[in-house]
């Protein structure tokens, strides 16, 4: 972008070189390919969850804790409930849970970082001590005493999260934004009288967005863990919601029954490790550093 | 909040002193700034629960007494308004009286006591094996860029990174315990074994002051199956940051010229490389001493190791104010300590940390 882009800027364009979306997408390494699939995998899951010809996740037979078998190919659990089915089921709970913590953190964080890198002076300084306690807490101590504190629901659970994700939001939207503000459309707004809300959002916004959505695609995978976890704990969803955390925690009690808790992990751990993928090479597209590096053979 | 005096340029310009002790000591007045915020947030916390702690505490019975529940009230300040209970929490703070735990009916401060030992021994068990090999693996990635080496290093961080650690403490719990019964269950000792004079608290240091050599092989083979889900975790974290920064660092001019100069690979690693690339890998180590404490949390449900995490999770599921008040001031004051010791010793290996 050229210093004399008039006061009203491209609308959504990244600081970065065009094309760097088809670029970090195009799967260069097998790693980002297995990442794309299984993310697609999933979302398919997601989408068609209940047209699937799987079993009642939420039915109970006398048939507990039974291994693997042809009837449940992953078993069942502590209540009888075909696990396969939960799996299937769970999907549908834990990925739109944390897409959902994802962009609301996202919107949360990103509005507070803006609004104190833009108004600078005492409200940054608050706003910032603000972000700077939360993140001095263990993410999950903190979420477990504010989930606890509000009382067992999926809301309050979701609150919590949001209450321990929104400051790394803030702190990246706010130092962006700190580099959009002294550049010389959003000057030139300024000075043609336009209000600061209305600054942030014409001038500011549309060049923070795309690290912004960067650091949530690099985050959702620490959503579902979060979110897993503090269900596993018994502060997140409530039973009998197929959630993989709360899955997991039932194969706490009968943990000789593998399947019960190995499963749903693996779900985890499937949809976790396919985003890191994708966040590695989004990370890597973005970074110059990185393909000036090719060149420089390491010693 | 008052104006935190985190910006050294504008405070520190043109005053004299030491440059060093002057960046210390803004460092340390920070930090303190930080303590106070955590007591401010675990008070308020506490303080906005809607639900009722006196329920909780007294049980059905008692909370239909209004006698009794008045009582119970004055006697935690509960009748005050909200700016006199803070200040009677800090004036009790400063006496380090965290109050009384309404599930152990023990002062909050003896089963901290008991609680911060036990995390204590694994986190930093944890964190030297993974600051090893963590370190070591991004180093190693990062010499050997875009080589096989580099991929695996890749491959097995985020793997690392991607997996619940209470997944992967059920699962290895079952194998190594369960299946094959190479290590101990649950717990930090044998229940058969009776524990060292305590010393320290934690127990391999114990009973090595004790010259009790079947407990301390005990006490490291408890130490292992959780340490392990621990720092497949912290080495992922580790490696990947140490990864990028000596990936940095072998970009910079200064590394260029050394290598032109035709000083042997070995020399411009250590002396040139390693320590530049020193100051971002202490940070991520500070900072990862949280996510360490978040992992033990879930670990030590698992493995009924009696620690900090498994204490926080009784407390904060039983509406424990006290405790949770207390262990939420414990992490984060730990928290703080560590990051200004990283502040420390950064000022220390890098001289331009003190002069900015």
């Amino acid at each position: 972008m050229s210093a004399t882009t008039p006061a009203r800027p491209a609308p959504a364009a990244p600081p970065a070189r065009p094309g760097w979306l088809r670029r970090s997408l195009r799967p260069r390494s097998p790693l980002t390919a297995i990442g794309v699939v299984v993310a697609l995998a999933w979302l398919l899951v997601v989408v068609l969850g209940p047209m699937l010809p799987v079993q009642d996740p939420l039915a109970q037979t006398p048939d507990r804790l039974a291994p693997l078998s042809r009837e449940h190919w992953f078993g069942t659990d502590s209540l009888g409930r075909d696990v396969f089915a939960r799996v299937v089921a769970g999907a549908r709970v834990s990925i739109p849970l944390s897409l959902l913590l994802v962009v609301l953190s996202m919107l949360l964080g990103s509005f507070v970082g803006a609004v104190a890198g833009l108004l600078g002076g005492v409200v940054d300084e608050v706003l910032m001590r603000v972000a700077d306690l939360v993140l001095a807490f263990p993410t999950i101590i903190l979420a477990m005493g504010v989930a606890a504190a509000l009382g067992p629901s999926l809301t309050h659970a979701v609150v919590a999260m949001l209450v321990v994700t929104w400051p790394q939001y803030a702190r990246v939207t706010r130092s962006l934004v700190l580099g959009a503000r002294d550049r010389e459309f959003v000057i030139a707004g300024r000075l043609m009288g336009i209000g600061w809300f209305t600054s942030l959002r014409r001038d500011v916004v549309p060049n923070v967005t795309g690290p912004v959505l960067v650091l949530a695609t690099l985050d959702f995978g620490n959503a579902v863990l979060l979110l897993s976890g503090l269900s596993f704990l018994g502060l997140g969803t409530v039973p009998p919601t197929p959630e993989w955390g709360l899955m997991v925690s039932d194969g706490v009690q009968n943990f000789t029954a593998w399947w019960v808790a190995a499963f749903p992990g693996l779900a985890i751990v499937s949809i976790v490790l396919a985003f890191n993928f994708i966040g590695d090479a989004l990370r890597d597209a973005l970074d110059p550093r990185t393909q000036q590096a090719v060149g420089s053979r390491a010693l | 909040m008052p104006p935190s005096p985190d910006a050294p340029g504008r405070t520190g310009a043109g005053r004299g002193g030491h440059p060093l002790l002057r960046y210390l000591g803004i460092r340390f007045l920070v930090s303190l700034l930080l303590v106070w915020g955590v007591t401010l947030v675990t008070f308020v916390l506490t303080a906005l629960v809607p639900a009722d702690p006196v329920a909780a505490v007294l049980g059905d019975q008692a909370a239909a007494d209004p006698e009794v529940v008045a009582q119970f009230r004055r006697e935690l300040g509960l009748d005050r308004p909200l700016a006199v209970q803070y200040l009677l929490y800090l004036q009790r703070l400063v006496h380090l009286d965290l109050g009384t735990s309404a599930q152990t009916r023990q002062p909050v401060l003896d089963d901290l006591r008991e609680a911060v030992p036990a995390t204590l021994e694994l986190a930093l068990f944890v964190l030297v094996v993974s600051v090893v090999l963590g370190v070591g693996a991004g180093l190693l990635a990062a010499l050997r860029h875009h080589r096989p080496v580099d991929g695996v290093v890749r491959v097995l961080s985020l793997v690392g990174i991607s997996t619940p650690t209470f997944w992967l403490a059920l699962i290895l719990f079952y194998v190594g315990f369960y299946r094959l019964g190479w290590f101990p269950g649950s717990g930090r000792l044998d229940a058969r074994m009776a524990p060292p004079p305590e010393v320290t608290g934690l127990l391999t240091v114990d009973s090595l002051l004790a010259g009790d050599a079947a407990a301390f092989t005990d006490a490291v083979a408890h130490l292992l199956l959780p340490g392990i889900v621990l720092t497949l975790y912290a080495v992922g974290l580790l490696a990947r940051f140490s990864r990028s920064a000596v990936l940095d660092v072998l970009s910079a001019e200064h590394v260029t010229a050394a290598r032109a100069k035709g000083l042997p690979a070995r020399a411009v690693v250590f002396r040139y490389v390693l320590r530049a690339a020193l100051v971002p890998i202490l940070t991520v180590v500070g900072l990862s001493f949280g996510s360490l404490l978040s992992g033990s949390v879930l670990t030590e449900a698992v493995f009924a190791w009696h620690g900090l995490g498994q204490y926080a999770y009784q407390s904060a599921t039983r509406l424990d104010l006290q405790a949770v008040m207390g262990v939420g001031l414990v992490v984060g004051i730990t928290y703080i300590t560590i990051n200004f010791a990283v502040d420390v010793l950064t000022a220390f290996v890098d001289p331009r940390v003190r002069r900015r």
